[in-house]
């Protein structure tokens, strides 16, 4: 199938009607020194074929590893029935609805999701969805700069708690919008973000305040207290939260120093992880700030007749009518995964969900457990965590996450990079997903990649 | 043909500036500029105290099918905003020069650079209405 329409003979006839010899010309103030020319590193085009040998040789690569690695990305159990759903032809495009009011169910599929969000934040409203939890994270910094008119400042702060890759892409997209993101640190024997350090900033003028609940560690914040002197002192509360762990754990909205913005990475609710993506950020936030919310809103409203129906609304402060002056240059939501998430959470319900959190906070204790009982083996943090916990090692997590790798056991997230400061240190996470066994198998197989260097 | 009161100053782009007993401005936007936008339903106001430049856009009218910027039509600072307007935006559409009003403010610039009624009507003529 040709997905360009225009035959040669209508391509001829376009350019001679507006007088032109070669669509080239067109380009023609583009200087030549910037044209790339050819792609020189791009292959031939493959047929279908060739190309289903391809991927399949490539998805063997991935092996069917044991996965303890959290950090942002998790593996649930989803039910069949979600994908199944999701990929029907009625639902099956990335795309947000253009056209939007002709598009009913997806427009209804995505005002569920957003009731369910909104219900799961504790928050008022939800947006229809953005890109990933990170760039979620750069909206909700820019988002609260607007909503905090008190605030003459366009500072934040943000928890070294935070996801470092969240920091890294608000740190890319706001930085030439004029915010600093200024971090406040954990204290070095629980991982939590530290009030004394936020009480150095006392009377300075800042916009907001951003923390992750979990957070990196997997630790629980004192989220009632830093909301709380947040909310005092007139700064806006970010909360950077799991959408599994709200089923047990206080949702934003209802914080001691309520949030005014939740966001989030929405993967663990029915997106498989897929080496990293595609994936959805999702956006919660009291009602008061819905016009600063970015991104696109569906709403429940009744057609001429009184009829109940769908539409997008709010779409005045979009990129299409504000130009530059947009709320943000996000007008699209991800499609196919939320619809993927809409299901799942329908499926798992309430309860569902609440298990599924519960059963990851398990079998990470369960985990924590016969880890630390290998030699060289600690808790860097004594806090309570979710499902999620950082390890500190006798030597670089590094090469002993590399030997795990070799027997098909990705052991979790080597922390050297990112936390410099907390050692040889690994965070591990482990889902309902993992059972004794493969608990048992990784103790077992980290015992063996610790002991040779020990002997020698 | 919108109403436009004679007794009141004007902006090319559709705000008009009243003088108040005790000096301060008391500014909104024009009947014109309602009657263009449609049903407004929501209104940005600027905090009280805040210093504008002349042609700041310091608020944001929003109506069903547009959200358009609202300029200073003067330098000075807010002194009071039309709070009524955040519950009832629809005072615009309803009575665009009474209480429809959106900020006040005092001003030591002179007004000179502001338009009479006549020479307003004569900027919508030249639009087209």
């Amino acid at each position: 199938m040709a997905f360009i329409p225009h035959t040669p003979e209508d391509v001829a006839q376009m350019l001679a009607a507006i007088g032109v010899e070669r669509i080239e010309q067109l380009f023609d103030e583009i200087p030549p020194a910037l044209t790339i020319g050819a792609l020189s590193e791009v292959p031939e085009a493959l047929n279908e074929m060739e190309i289903g040998r391809l991927m399949s040789e490539r998805a063997q690569l991935d092996g069917r590893a044991l996965c303890f690695i959290g950090a942002g990305a998790y593996e649930h159990h989803i039910p069949a029935a979600v994908w199944a759903l999701a990929t029907r032809g009625e639902y099956y495009s990335a795309y947000t609805p253009y056209q939007a009011e002709a598009s009913q169910g997806t427009l209804q599929t995505i005002y569920e999701f957003q009731t369910m969000i909104a219900s799961l934040a504790g928050l008022e409203v939800a947006n229809a969805s953005l890109y990933d939890g990170a760039s979620g994270f750069a909206e909700a910094c820019l988002m609260a700069v607007r909503i905090n008119r008190k605030s003459r400042s366009k500072r934040i702060l943000v928890a070294r708690s935070l996801h470092p890759h969240y920091r890294r892409v608000a740190r890319a997209t706001v930085g030439n919008q004029g915010l600093t993101l200024e971090e406040i640190p954990y204290l070095a024997d629980c991982g939590r973000t530290s009030l004394e350090a936020l009480a150095a900033h006392e009377g300075e003028d800042i916009a907001a305040i951003a923390i992750q609940q979990p957070n990196f560690f997997g630790v629980l914040e004192d989220v009632d207290a830093l909301s709380s002197w947040a909310r005092a002192r007139g700064i806006a509360v970010i909360a950077v939260v799991n959408p599994t762990s709200l089923a047990l754990l206080k949702p934003p909205g209802e914080w001691a120093g309520r949030a005014d913005i939740a966001v989030g990475e929405g993967q663990p609710l029915g997106v498989p992880l897929s080496s990293g993506g595609p994936y959805f950020g999702f956006m919660a936030s009291r009602l008061e700030h819905v016009r600063q919310m970015p991104g696109r809103i569906v709403g429940r409203t009744l057609d001429a007749t009184g009829r109940p129906g769908f539409t997008l609304t709010l779409q005045a402060r979009e990129q299409h009518i504000r130009r530059g002056k947009a709320t943000s240059n996000i007008c699209t939501n991800q499609g196919l995964a939320v619809t993927a998430a809409t299901i799942y959470m329908s499926l798992m319900g309430a309860r569902g969900l609440e298990r599924v959190a519960a059963a990851s906070h398990a079998r990470t204790h369960e985990l924590v457990d016969a880890l630390t009982r290998v030699g060289g083996v600690s808790r860097a943090f004594e806090a309570p965590f979710f499902h999620e916990c950082v390890l500190t090692l006798d030597r670089p997590a590094g090469p002993v996450l590399a030997a795990l790798a070799g027997r098909g056991i990705l052991g979790g997230f080597d922390l050297a990079s990112d936390y410099p400061e907390l050692g040889h240190a690994l965070s591990v996470c482990a889902t309902e997903t993992k059972t004794a066994r493969d608990i048992e198998t990784y103790a077992a197989a980290l015992a063996e990649a610790l002991r040779p260097a020990r002997a020698a | 043909m919108s109403h436009i009161p004679p007794d009141l100053k004007y902006t090319k782009t559709h705000e008009w500036v009243r003088r108040l007993p005790d000096g301060q401005l008391e500014v909104g936007i024009t009947d014109h500029a309602q009657e263009a936008l449609g049903d407004l339903v929501f209104v940005e106001v600027p905090e009280p105290g805040r210093t504008l430049a002349v042609g700041e856009a310091y608020g944001v009218v929003e109506s069903v099918k547009a959200a358009s910027d609202v300029y200073s039509p003067l330098a000075g600072s807010v002194t009071a905003v039309n709070t009524a307007l955040a519950s009832a935006p629809e005072l615009i559409n309803q009575d665009p020069y009474g209480r429809g009003w959106l900020v006040r403010m005092r001003s030591d610039s002179q007004q000179g650079e502001l338009l009479s009624a006549a020479d307003y009507a004569r900027v919508l003529e030249a639009e087209g209405e």
